[in-house]
């Protein structure tokens, strides 16, 4: 496929070679405008004012909605909006799992997840006695089929594993392991921030319980995210926050809640955001999830054949099946390297990436990452070595 | 890239690759403050001990880039001796020369006057500052 750097507004207004896709990805042009369209001509409250204005906001905010549902495969009442992969990931434990587990029980994760799969379920596991289980990541830092059989117990009652780590680009084998945990009964929660965006996903194939993903990782704007539930599962949650709009009836003593998705949604929801994050999926889509991931994967082969040419390079993650490369210059810091990247319009990133559980098993302080999406190309790539190159001889030079 | 060259100058590398005074004491009279950026992983502990209102000496130990680490060890060197009172002047003399441009610099400051390059780098203000702040928080803690 061609890159889309025009349909992207920051990439025609300055020299960027934006390599940072993981962290938070560009915004195109029509997503802007979508946005900007709910402002500009019906910037009201949904699911409350009993006119025409309103009544238009609550129908581009119920599509948005079914695109969502649609482009994973989902129930309308099955997609929960929060307000960002990291909340919605928050709301599992925070309901899920403190209202399931118990003492005694088995929690599987993994040292690859973000900060926000891993942070939640040792604080429920620290509240209700239940057990956090790791998942003895493979040589490269993989989780394996067989890996994850020698933990998975009959005192396991819910996996939480990402389906895409955001530092060393690996797809986790969680069509394996999905039936295996149902076997034993235990439900699965998906990370999936890092694969919504760049490769076709259907929850229902998957047999995902939970799943969670980010707008602002997929051309869509920050403060939205997106919780799949299965609907048995969500119908019998609690909700997490209480007010207007999710309950049905509010009586002295108490209330009655609203069906799901609504009884946890309460408050003004981003509307603006939901239209956005609606119009990134169906730019995306244009393209086609199979073109941005074939698409991205030919930008990381052709970055990591050239770093192999350079010496002193240290690639954590050569087999990686998206498009994130994960690497230092050896005896520099990622962040003094990054600060060459900058001078030279190269948007890296430098540090632990949220995920100081793998940094630690990878037995490195930082490390640093780039990441391709649809608006890079070879010549990015190129600039990208270029910099290397240079940066590496930079820092050898004066004494690294 | 003549910036980043700028930045990077001798006493910067002098430093990182020969830090002075690194190693901290298991001494209760040296005042002890950790500062981590979680960002980025630099990881730096200052220790200092005061006699009669003197800095008698300061320590630093940690992990991090080039100008979080050898910010600590010219910090170490240049405080030595200096008052309280005119060593935390100092620190907010090196804060002021790393986020404002149109402040006069100090020259007291000496070696660290090699870190105004940092003014350059908005993103790298954290990695020049951990450590003097950290040993400012020792003189409050004493």
């Amino acid at each position: 496929m061609k890159a889309r750097k025009d349909e992207f507004p920051i990439l025609t207004s300055q020299r960027l070679v934006y390599l940072d896709t993981a962290a938070s990805s560009l915004t195109p042009k029509r997503v802007i405008e979508k946005m900007n369209e709910y402002y500009g001509e019906y910037p009201v409250n949904v699911h409350r004012g009993v006119y025409a204005l309103s009544h238009r906001a609550t129908e581009q905010y119920t599509n948005a909605r079914q695109t969502i549902a649609d482009f994973i495969g989902a129930a309308f009442e099955e997609v929960v909006f929060t307000r960002g992969a990291s909340s919605a990931l928050n709301l599992v434990a925070l309901t899920y799992g403190a209202q399931h587990l118990n003492s005694g029980d088995e929690v599987i994760v993994s040292e690859l997840e973000h900060h926000s799969h891993v942070l939640p379920w040792q604080q429920i596991a620290k509240k209700t006695g239940a057990k956090l289980i790791y998942v003895p990541l493979a040589k490269d830092g993989r989780i394996t089929v067989e890996a994850f059989k020698s933990v998975l117990t009959d005192k396991t009652k819910i996996v939480a594993l990402t389906h895409v780590s955001n530092v060393m680009g690996y797809v986790t084998p969680l069509e394996e392991i999905i039936p295996l945990a149902h076997e034993k009964g235990a439900i699965v929660s998906v990370d999936a921030a890092q694969s919504a965006p760049h490769m076709p996903l259907d929850v229902k194939q998957l047999d995902a319980d939970f799943l969670a993903f980010s707008g602002h990782k997929m051309c869509g704007p920050t403060g939205i995210g997106v919780l799949y539930g299965k609907r048995a599962l969500l119908e019998g949650l609690e909700p997490l926050e209480y007010g207007g709009d999710m309950n049905d009836n509010v009586e002295k003593d108490g209330g009655t809640w609203k069906d799901t998705p609504y009884k946890f949604e309460t408050g003004t929801p981003p509307i603006a955001e939901a239209l956005g994050l609606a119009e990134a999926i169906h730019y995306l889509s244009s393209i086609g999830f199979d073109t941005v991931r074939a698409h991205e994967h030919a930008l990381f082969k052709r970055a990591l054949a050239g770093l192999r040419t350079i010496p002193d390079i240290t690639v954590y993650n050569p087999e990686a099946d998206t498009g994130i490369v994960n690497f230092n210059i050896d005896g520099v810091h990622p962040h003094d390297a990054v600060s060459f990247f900058d001078e030279d319009h190269v948007a890296l990133r430098a540090g632990h990436h949220c995920a100081q559980l793998l940094i630690k098993w990878l037995a490195v302080p930082a490390t640093l990452r780039a990441s391709f999406y649809v608006y890079n190309d070879e010549r990015d790539v190129d600039t990208f070595l270029d910099v290397v190159r240079r940066a590496r001889d930079f820092f050898k030079e004066i004494g690294f | 890239m003549h910036q980043l060259e700028n930045l990077y100058r001798q006493i910067i590398m002098d430093h990182y690759k020969h830090p002075r005074n690194k190693g901290l004491k298991d001494d209760p009279t040296y005042q002890t403050r950790r500062i981590k950026n979680p960002s980025c992983g630099d990881d730096v502990t200052i220790q200092s001990k005061v006699v009669n209102g003197i800095v008698k000496d300061v320590r630093h130990d940690g992990s991090g880039c080039s100008i979080c680490c050898s910010s600590a060890s010219v910090l170490s060197q240049r405080m030595k001796d200096e008052t309280v009172d005119d060593a935390l002047a100092l620190v907010d003399d090196y804060l002021t020369m790393i986020i404002n441009k149109d402040k006069k610099l100090n020259e007291a400051l000496d070696d660290a006057l090699a870190y105004q390059g940092v003014r350059d780098f908005p993103a790298r203000v954290k990695c020049a500052t951990i450590a003097w702040k950290a040993f400012a928080d020792t003189l409050k803690k004493g």
